[in-house]
């Protein structure tokens, strides 16, 4: 777990920074059974990305990358608000749909990279383009307003005292640590990113294990969209999602899952994502101008890069040796 | 002479055959499509776009890519706008913002050779931070008043505005650079196969710190040229104009994987999504998110095309 260490370092000091320093930062209160407070709210907020970001990393591990999860969530809640508000559909349909629909993307994806061998950024960058376009098509360009206590509930809801998405996290976690690591999957998986020809000489299906990878990523973002969408009680084909596949790209490197493949990271990813949140609630916590948020953001995403890299340390180390 | 297609020259073709279908298409549908107006106006709508993909496509052609150009047309025009408004010479401002450009663009280019951090990743978070230190200089909008900028904004050589003037310039200059000199050798060069350009002793660490420092100076150059169109400076100028740029390219028949590719190509790509742009605004029914649908699947035709190729190129 060395790879876990920076990652960590960096959340534990953020953290420990804004429970001194921040005003406010580690109060917890009690409501109606319902745990509230700016920590609660960080794993909240986090959900999403967190939830991207495990299939991402899965896809990262078999050196692939996928940019199209943010035109996914975009399709997943503008289908979903859709289905329940135009065509009233009752809700486990549409959820159904929607999730349908999500591993068909996937599976689309999947089937570029995997079966026409395109890579993996140009292939997905088709969905990435086209898919907002099909998400404004589907909702003709509008808000679509959802007035629906179950569709609610998947984000504003409360399990066991945490907001509900926070639930949500945790098991899809669990499912992939058991498929990754309980099964082959994950050997797989890394074999596939390591050495795609060696892997497939050695009997590894790669072109099953990518089709599983986007189609997974697929679905996350999917589950992502739904709770973007219950979350603001509507559907918005514009903005939902927008920028999510660089925050979970950047949670998954912060985790130290390589960009190269190879290797996963789940516990890291999730991590990354964790820091990312709480890098954004600390800055408007500590009421920074909010034009700071991008400029702090990619300056603690550099470090945490530049840290992991070994070359630089590398470098670094011989100069000094030298002089 | 004898006419010769090879094999990478197919792509390019594909662009033209692609472009020119278009135009034909929509010079029969619509009355006064096929006209010098409209022509003008593609190329001046669509300067800014054409100019990143310049840079682009040099960043495509080493096997890299740049998913900053966006955030920087927005910093540099905000910039410029900023610096305007207090009273310092436009020209002054508009060194500062491509200096400024170049210098960043070559900052990531080094932590691309030196820390070996992927492209993808550097230039990501060089969005961020350009993003946002395009919304430290100014979260509003900045109107540029002054009588020289007036005076550029509205010059033009006969029919050709001053912006897509500029874009020409700019775009003959990238010809020569990609290929007539050492520069657009080694950057081919290290597109094909950086671990043989670096056997044949070419400079791949320093061509790769210009080659960033050239697409910053590009998107720095397509912020000033963003001011000249509009009057002023925007901090969220240019949002997701990164991915129109990569589109661009790759519809101007430049390979993603880097090595084969024309300038020209993208000059050709630009147009493109600049006809289908004209189209939907021809037709009027049709709504703007029929644009990206449709960027997509040209998107798509050209990736298979290519791919098409490449499988072929390969025996066996």
């Amino acid at each position: 777990m060395r790879s876990l260490f920076w990652p960590l370092v960096a959340l534990g000091a953020l953290l420990l920074f804004n429970l001194l320093f921040t005003e406010g930062f580690a109060r917890l209160t009690i409501r109606n059974g319902h745990v509230y407070g700016s920590l609660v709210d960080i794993l909240k907020l986090s959900s999403r990305v967190m939830l991207v970001s495990l299939g991402m990393t899965l896809v990262i591990a078999t050196a692939g990358v996928d940019l199209s999860v943010g035109a996914v969530v975009a399709i997943a809640g503008s289908l979903a608000a859709k289905l329940l508000v135009q065509e009233q559909a009752g809700l486990p349909l549409a959820l159904a749909a929607t999730s349908g629909l999500c591993l068909v993307l996937g599976a689309w994806n999947g089937a570029l990279v995997a079966w026409l061998g395109v890579q993996p950024i140009v292939a997905t960058l088709i969905l990435m383009v086209a898919g907002r376009g099909i998400a404004q098509l589907l909702t003709d360009g509008q808000i679509i307003t959802v007035e629906s206590p179950g569709f609610s509930f998947i984000a504003g809801g409360h399990f066991l005292g945490l907001p509900f998405p926070v639930t949500l996290v945790a098991m899809m976690w669990l499912i992939t640590v058991a498929l990754t690591r309980g099964t082959a999957m994950g050997l797989f998986i890394e074999s596939v990113g390591n050495n795609e020809t060696a892997s497939r000489f050695s009997g590894v299906n790669a072109r099953a294990v990518k089709m599983f990878v986007y189609m997974f990523t697929g679905f996350c973002a999917g589950m992502a969209g739904l709770i973007e969408a219950s979350d603001i009680k509507a559907a918005d084909a514009n903005n939902a999602g927008l920028y999510i596949e660089l925050d979970a790209i950047l949670a998954v490197v912060i985790g130290g899952t390589p960009l190269t493949g190879g290797r996963f990271n789940l516990p890291g990813s999730l991590v990354g994502a964790l820091l990312i949140q709480t890098l954004s609630t600390a800055i408007k916590m500590r009421s920074v101008p909010v034009e700071y948020t991008l400029v702090v953001k990619a300056v603690v995403v550099l470090g945490v890069c530049l840290l992991q890299s070994e070359e630089l340390r590398n470098l670094i180390w011989r100069k000094g040796g030298r002089a | 002479m004898r006419l010769r297609v090879s094999r990478t020259q197919i792509p390019l073709l594909a662009t033209v055959v692609v472009l020119a279908a278009f135009y034909t298409a929509a010079s029969c549908r619509y009355s006064g499509f096929f006209s010098w107006a409209v022509f003008v106006n593609l190329l001046r709508d669509n300067s800014f776009l054409g100019l990143a993909g310049i840079g682009m496509t040099f960043v495509i052609l080493s096997g890299g890519i740049d998913l900053s150009v966006g955030a920087m047309i927005g910093f540099s025009s905000i910039l410029v706008a900023r610096l305007t408004g207090q009273h310092v010479h436009p020209l002054l401002a508009i060194t500062v913002a491509l200096a400024l450009g170049t210098g960043f663009g070559w900052g990531m280019g080094a932590l691309i050779r030196f820390a070996a951090l992927p492209p993808f990743l550097v230039t990501l978070a060089g969005m961020f931070l350009l993003r946002g230190l395009g919304f430290v200089v100014s979260l509003e909008t900045i109107t540029i008043q002054h009588g020289l900028y007036s005076a550029i904004s509205d010059f033009s050589l006969r029919v050709f505005p001053v912006t897509a003037i500029l874009f020409l310039l700019v775009l003959i200059a990238a010809v020569y650079v990609a290929h007539y000199t050492p520069f657009g050798r080694a950057v081919y060069a290290i597109g094909g196969n950086e671990q043989s350009a670096m056997l044949m002793g070419l400079p791949v660490g320093r061509t790769k710190l210009r080659l960033y420092a050239l697409s910053g100076f590009c998107s720095a150059l397509a912020g000033v040229i963003y001011t000249f169109y509009t009057s002023s400076g925007n901090a969220t100028a240019g949002t997701m104009l990164e991915l129109d740029a990569i589109a661009a390219v790759v519809i101007g028949g430049t390979l993603l994987s880097g090595g084969l590719g024309y300038v020209l190509g993208t000059l050709l790509g630009v147009l493109i999504l600049g006809v289908i742009q004209t189209i939907i605004t021809f037709e009027g029914t049709l709504s703007s998110w029929w644009t990206k649908i449709a960027i997509g699947v040209l998107l798509l035709a050209f990736i298979l095309l290519q791919r098409g190729l490449q499988n072929r190129a390969r025996p066996g």
